[in-house]
């Protein structure tokens, strides 16, 4: 996984709350047995009609977000299915940066273990957000060392992460090399509960 | 004398492999059941990092998401078929257990891990999906992983986990006449909202709980994840250990006697607390149907769909009004007003064989509705059995039902079945997302009981008005 530190770039507002795994890839492309190539499904029925046409109304279809990698939603975002095409989908389309309110905590997980830095934000925080950027192009940093959303303007935000999502995320870590160096650890468990096979 | 503890806090401290300051605990894992969607990447993760499945035995698969309900064998999708014959290369190169699509155990991974005596008080379970929490009413801590998080188990058998807080939902009482475990459920979402359970593992308590079967309690954790909780679980007690006697993979004889014992001191110790608590009355709770699009957009049978105008804030307003759109609904319209087009009685919410006699008795001898498409799908290739053993099949197929194979089917529309866009359909399953049926489908969630009579009906029922005389008489 990709580390991340700090990371600049363009803002797609999607001012709605309770954005569920099953909007963000519908279950049709989760029968793919890759990892790659998940993004051009990423909201596949808000972005595109019965006929694979994109709609007009959905703003993320719009010129001006096309660029956009970091995406700041409501409350309660990534609620649902397990499903981490998710936040494949979501990387694979181009955001890093995910920042709400509250995330659902599978989903929240997910995301870091692939390299997606999930900001949580106060509503009101995030609404001033939103609402900057659907009336102008809004370019924000996000410093993970610092744990600062920045905006050259008006925003200067901190937000909460533990320490450990923090230096995962920024390190691009490999969690499962780090647990097998407690191996010795693992197996005195599997003595100690009879449950060497 | 030791500090009273949850059932939560006993199953948690029995798990720690590894604790570390500022870290997340690593827990172990006593069952991993995996199923084919949420599995290949992880497979391959493993092959390409030269990684094993560290515990194969305690791992169990199967096939429900994609599997065909109808012509068993015909799988039309190319890619559907890929991903289940990759399941199956998967577990014969790594040796993990299957019930594939001809085993006499295949059916819903959350059907069967009960069925089979996999699942039991105390254990860690987890798979790749979220509803994982059904294991919880064994007092078990079962929750849903994401797929890097399958492949860290396969290869570790153990998970890191930061400590979650605790809460308690207390189900004051006793639930009426005709109102069931899943109404219940619903109910609770409805009240609380469908993130007060983020962060938090629930524990159900109360007298309600106390009497509902294994299977009701099935139903109720199941939708914990519904709430934002990733585990709902109910401390263990006679109900739990007369259900697992003689279950396939539950101990016998003296170690099943002295395994009930371990069982019956998980349970949370009188005096423990919470992080927090929530109550709710059972004797106040109706049949529910949900109207929006999402578990918590849900009203009792006797009550309206909600007005945009009375919602607080104004994104709360566009909220309800985009569900409304998308449902084809009216602010303020009865919800018994609301006509149908399909019924879906399965899922591993409610397609156990209880779930469906209690609907096998509201259809007995009356016809579904002619314009109605009605299906019932069990959770598993036993149920099917033991259905059919009792004849229910029969009476489904009598009065119009079709009658299919175990898997997930109509839950998500992963196979062919599938919700046309903008059709309507009472569900039995545990989301009503946009989309989930088929895209532009309208889900409305309600208990099976309830299901049964809108199919008969073509709208929604009080299923109470349907008992009343089956239960006086």
């Amino acid at each position: 996984m990709e580390p991340i530190r700090v990371h600049s770039g363009l803002v797609y507002p999607m001012n709605r709350a309770n954005v569920d795994t099953d909007q963000i890839i519908p279950k049709q492309f989760l029968k793919r047995i890759e990892r790659q190539g998940f993004g051009q499904f990423l909201f596949y029925h808000w972005r595109f009609d019965e006929e694979g046409e994109k709609r007009d109304s959905f703003s993320m279809n719009d010129k001006k977000y096309t660029d956009a990698s970091i995406l700041v939603a409501g409350d309660n975002f990534g609620c649902g299915s397990s499903r981490e095409h998710a936040p494949w989908a979501i990387l694979d389309y181009g955001f890093r940066v995910v920042i709400a309110p509250s995330f659902a905590d599978i989903f929240y997980n997910n995301c870091v273990k692939n390299g997606i830095l999930p900001v949580q934000l106060s509503e009101d925080e995030t609404q001033a957000i939103i609402k900057k950027a659907e009336q102008q192009k809004l370019e924000l940093t996000i410093d993970l060392e610092k744990q600062l959303v920045v905006e050259e303007e008006e925003f200067n935000f901190s937000f909460d992460i533990s320490d450990y999502h923090k230096q995962m995320l920024l390190n691009g870590w490999d969690e499962i090399a780090v647990t097998l160096t407690h191996e010795d650890k693992i197996t005195a468990y599997e003595e100690r509960q009879h449950l060497t096979g | 004398m030791t500090q009273p503890k949850t059932i939560i806090e006993k199953i948690w401290n029995n798990h720690i492999v590894h604790q570390e300051p500022g870290k997340p605990d690593l827990l172990y894992i006593d069952l991993h059941l995996i199923h084919e969607v949420t599995s290949p990447q992880a497979f391959e993760g493993l092959r390409m990092k030269g990684r094993k499945v560290r515990r194969p035995e305690l791992t169990f698969a199967t096939m429900d998401h994609n599997v065909p309900t109808k012509q068993r064998h015909i799988i039309k999708d190319e890619v559907s078929k890929k991903q289940m014959h990759t399941l199956k290369e998967n577990c014969e190169e790594f040796g993990v257990p299957l019930a594939d699509i001809d085993h006499p155990d295949q059916g819903i991974v959350h059907v069967i891990g009960p069925e089979l005596g996999l699942t039991q008080p105390g254990k860690t379970i987890v798979c790749g999906d979220s509803h994982t929490s059904t294991h919880g009413a064994f007092g078990a801590l079962a929750f849903g992983i994401g797929t890097s998080e399958v492949e860290h188990v396969l290869s570790t058998q153990t998970l890191g986990q930061a400590r979650p807080k605790t809460l308690q939902v207390k189900v004051n009482g006793k639930l009426g006449t005709g109102v069931t475990a899943k109404d219940l459920i619903l109910a609770i979402i409805a009240k609380y909202g469908v993130r007060f359970g983020t962060g938090y593992v629930i524990e159900y308590t109360g007298e309600a709980i106390r009497d509902l079967s294994m299977e009701q309690r099935m139903t109720v954790c199941n939708m914990s994840i519904e709430a934002g909780a990733r585990a709902g679980l109910i401390s263990p007690d006679d109900t739990t250990i007369e259900y697992l006697r003689g279950k396939r993979h539950v101990p016998d004889g003296e170690a099943f006697e002295q395994a009930a014992a371990e069982w019956r001191a998980l349970a949370t110790d009188e005096g423990a607390s919470y992080d927090a608590t929530v109550e709710i009355d059972a004797d106040k709770v109706e049949p529910q149907v949900t109207w929006g699009t999402n578990p918590a957009m849900c009203v009792p049978v006797s009550a309206n769909v909600p007005d945009p105008a009375s919602q607080e804030k104004d994104y709360e307003q566009d909220e309800v009004q985009r569900a409304l759109d998308y449902m084809g609904l009216e602010a303020n319209q009865s919800i018994d007003s609301v006509e149908i087009e399909h019924v879906f009685i399965g899922s591993c919410t409610n397609s156990r064989l209880s779930d469906l006699k209690k609907a096998a008795d509201i259809v007995r001898g009356k016809q579904v509705h002619e314009k109605v498409t009605a299906l019932v799908v069990p959770g598993s290739k036993t149920v099917k059995e033991q259905a059919e053993a009792e004849g229910l099949d029969v009476i489904f197929k009598t009065a119009g039902f079709e009658w299919r194979d175990a898997g997930c089917s109509m839950c998500l529309a992963m196979n062919d079945d599938i919700i046309p866009p903008g059709e309507r359909c009472a569900s039995t399953s545990n989301r009503n997302f946009e989309g989930r049926q088929g895209n532009g489908a309208r889900t409305h969630l309600v208990s099976p009981e309830m299901a049964a009579a809108a199919a008969l009906e073509g709208h929604f029922v009080d299923v109470r008005q349907y008992t009343k005389t089956a239960l006086n008489g």
